[in-house]
């Protein structure tokens, strides 16, 4: 319970700070002022200011946006495809269907996720969209085996049997029956997915692939911070601590989020 | 046996400790080459290594960017101007201890200008008509027509001696007659050459120099200042370099490059087909603010695409002052108060991302807005060079007196203009230095006046040297680091 709090206070800054940058912002992220750079914090500017002289308070409030963005809608893709393609490969167990749809996951997670994204940002050229494009697409076989591990176990339940012989289809029984049963595994992974995913966005930022100038993130930041380490410590130390914040917490959340609605975990207690 | 001098020599050097000078030295390098033939590749770093250390031309650069003579001992210029005669040198000899003769010269020109040469700069050998080995120490070069820079284009890298005996294996085991010879090249690693101890000139004062390839500025730092490294020529992050100035071991060395720093405009590309668009972008761009920004003050502003230590230089950047108001006239004036939208593509140097993001602000400020691609350099060669597929690029001209490059129409920018060619084109063929001088002015001010492109500043070279180390250029008058005169202070 501690965990769950502490990690959705985190979380739950970080979200505020990026809903509070579409409307307001100390400073103005796109204005550069190359008289004011590597500023040291102060009153004036929180965070200091970075080698244009932007403020990093209100970049990393901006960079929230970005990053948030990028995890969430990589979550829904996951989700989006990977939960029906589980559903569909449990209710037909054993099946060619089954097969094509597992195996194909099995491909996608053969390759190295990072490496892919790189690929794909390669060849369809470096921007969100298509970072948003490149994570997505390795949470499609997270969510797909974690559904079917899942509801092959459910489909055993006597409730099913019962649904069964009540004359439901089986795509019924996947939406009405599995899916509310396997609804808890999911929000809890989706936590877990979403805070690689601000990983990966990072990630992907610091090699150039990500979000591209002048929209502000956090790997990009760090990555333009690098030779600036020596000089002024504080241009790379304050994204870096965002990136580290929110993935504890929503680390925290995820194992919170369990210990609340996992049954197996509550039956223990 | 080797083993045991090496020995004996460790052992000698543990004894004595401090009293022995060092007799090597290692340079850093940020690229390292993809082969080593200068004569078949534009790969600067080729020149880096090997120019003056181990291959020489018939002439050569001297520090300060004058031309000199090299292997060729003296020349004479018959009184039409097209006929150039070199008397050689006598005694020189090739690494592999061949000596050098006429034929070695008529080969290497010969080879350089043929139909399937791959010399990169072959226009620097267009105009030979014929090269003739008189007698063993004379060559009589004859060119279709005067030419004023003759001498000039001998001294370039692209232009050294080579030798038949050795030329196929060149890319990997180079042969030339400098005053250092090959010695191994670790891929990726590092390359090392040796004294060569029956050079014909001045002998090298240190016996053996290592350039060693760093790429990553925060590795350079590491190296520099752990003194891995003695020297890191063209050192990539200028933020550090107030930390080296102020480190008593450390001299900072800011010389001048021939880099004309650029933001390009794409002038067959609308809207940079009207000149009131490409001079409201360069009334638009505060240079300073891009010298203060991107490179931490190092660089001299342009107003024209010409460097300012030459002597026919002419201050134009008055033509180009930082007035965004004016800019935004401008922008009204030509149909487009509203501003525009256009591509910024950027190669890797920090000059060109650093200096993007401020022009990308800068531009926004007075409507402009850039859609900004970070391009690898095989990319930005691919669709911003050849493909010509950019509204605006930034990149660093550092071909010497390479204003030339704005009577071509084809080239990247795609400036078309009849006059500024036939001036080119006549200042080819002129030898009279006034006069030379002059057409240079002018070809600087129709450029400036016709803002073909938004000239930013002239790149400087910044190399961060050992204090104990003398004789490192400062300057880079052509891709070289010449370490025939580099000795360490006692």
């Amino acid at each position: 319970m501690r965990n769950l709090t502490f990690g959705l206070i985190l979380t739950t800054i970080f979200a505020i700070g990026a809903l509070v940058s579409f409307v307001w912002t100390p400073y103005d992220v796109t204005v550069l002022e190359i008289a004011n750079k590597l500023k040291s914090p102060t009153a004036d500017h929180w965070f200091g200011t970075d080698h244009f002289g932007r403020d990093i308070f209100s970049m990393i409030m901006v960079g929230a946006r970005t990053s948030i963005a990028v995890a969430i809608v990589a979550v829904v893709i996951g989700m989006g495809l990977g939960v029906p393609l589980g559903l569909a490969a449990a209710a037909r167990k054993g099946s060619l269907l089954d097969e094509v749809i597992m195996r194909g996951n099995d491909l996608i997670f053969a390759f190295p996720s990072l490496l892919i994204a790189i690929l794909i940002t390669a060849i369809f050229g470096p921007s969100a969209v298509n970072a948003i494009i490149a994570i997505g697409i390795f949470n499609i076989p997270v969510f797909a085996r974690l559904t079917r591990g899942a509801a092959l176990s459910l489909w055993t339940r006597d409730y099913v049997l019962a649904a069964r012989v009540a004359g439901k289809g089986a795509t019924r029984i996947s939406v009405e029956h599995i899916l509310p049963n396997v609804a808890n595994l999911l929000i809890v992974q989706g936590t877990i997915q979403f805070s690689l995913g601000i990983l990966a966005e990072a990630a992907l930022s610091y090699v150039g692939l990500g979000a591209q100038p002048p929209t502000p993130s956090w790997g990009r930041m760090l990555a333009d911070a690098q030779t600036l380490i020596a000089l002024a410590p504080h241009v790379a130390l304050f994204p870096g601590f965002a990136i580290l914040l929110t993935v504890l917490g929503l680390n925290l959340a995820g194992d919170g989020l369990r210990d609340v609605l996992d049954p197996k975990l509550r039956v223990l207690r | 046996m080797t083993r045991w001098i090496f020995g004996t020599m460790a052992a000698t050097a543990l004894l004595t400790g401090a009293a022995i000078a060092k007799t090597d030295v290692t340079i850093g390098l940020q690229l390292e080459p993809p082969h080593l033939d200068p004569t078949s590749a534009a790969a600067g770093a080729i020149d880096q290594v090997l120019y003056a250390n181990v291959f020489e031309g018939l002439m050569r650069f001297a520090s300060d960017g004058s031309v000199i003579n090299g292997l060729a001992e003296d020349w004479d210029i018959s009184e039409d101007g097209k006929t150039y005669t070199f008397k050689l040198h006598s005694g020189v000899k090739f690494h592999d201890g061949t000596d050098l003769d006429s034929a070695d010269v008529k080969f290497s020109l010969d080879r350089a200008r043929a139909e399937d040469s791959v010399n990169a700069q072959k226009a620097l050998f267009a105009n030979i008509a014929s090269v003739e080995a008189v007698d063993p120490l004379t060559v009589k070069v004859t060119l279709t027509a005067p030419q004023g820079n003759f001498l000039f284009n001998m001294a370039w890298g692209d232009a050294v001696i080579v030798a038949p005996e050795s030329i196929d294996d060149i890319k990997v085991k180079p042969v030339g007659t400098g005053a250092f010879k090959f010695d191994d090249w670790k891929q990726g690693d590092s390359i090392t050459l040796v004294k060569n101890a029956d050079y014909w000139g001045d002998a090298a004062k240190l016996d053996k120099a290592t350039f060693k390839f760093i790429s990553e500025p925060t590795a350079a730092f590491g190296a520099m200042m752990a003194e891995d490294v003695d020297a890191f020529y063209s050192y990539p992050a200028p933020e550090n370099l107030a930390q080296f100035e102020a480190d008593p071991r450390f001299t900072v060395l800011a010389g001048n490059t021939e880099g004309e720093t650029i933001l390009a405009m794409n002038n067959k590309q609308a809207p940079f087909d009207n000149k009131l668009v490409r001079e409201a972008v360069s009334h638009a761009i505060d240079r300073q603010a891009i010298i203060d920004g991107a490179m931490f003050g190092y660089g001299t502003p342009i107003g024209s695409h010409f460097a300012p230590h030459n002597p026919a230089y002419i201050d134009l950047t008055g033509n180009s002052e930082y007035d965004p108001e004016k800019a935004k006239a401008l922008l009204a004036e030509a149909g487009m108060a509203d501003g525009f939208k256009t591509t910024l593509k950027l190669p890797p140097p920090s000059y060109a991302r650093r200096g993007g993001e401020i022009i990308a602000a800068q531009l926004r400020a007075v409507g402009i807005e850039t859609e900004i691609s970070n391009l690898e350099w095989a990319q930005w060669l691919e669709q911003a060079f050849r493909g010509k597929d950019f509204g605006l690029t930034i990149v660093s001209h550092t071909e010497p007196m390479d204003i030339g490059i704005y009577a071509r129409p084809d080239y990247y920018f795609q400036y078309d203009n009849a006059d500024l060619q036939k001036l080119m084109a006549d200042f080819d063929v002129e030898a009279e230095g006034a006069k030379r001088t002059e057409m240079l002015q002018q070809a600087q001010t129709i450029i400036s006046e016709d803002y073909v492109n938004a000239y930013l500043f002239q790149l400087a070279l910044t190399t961060v040297v050992n204090a104990k180390l003398q004789g490192i250029w400062p300057d880079a008058p052509t891709q070289a680091i010449d370490l025939t005169a580099v000795s360490w202070a006692e």
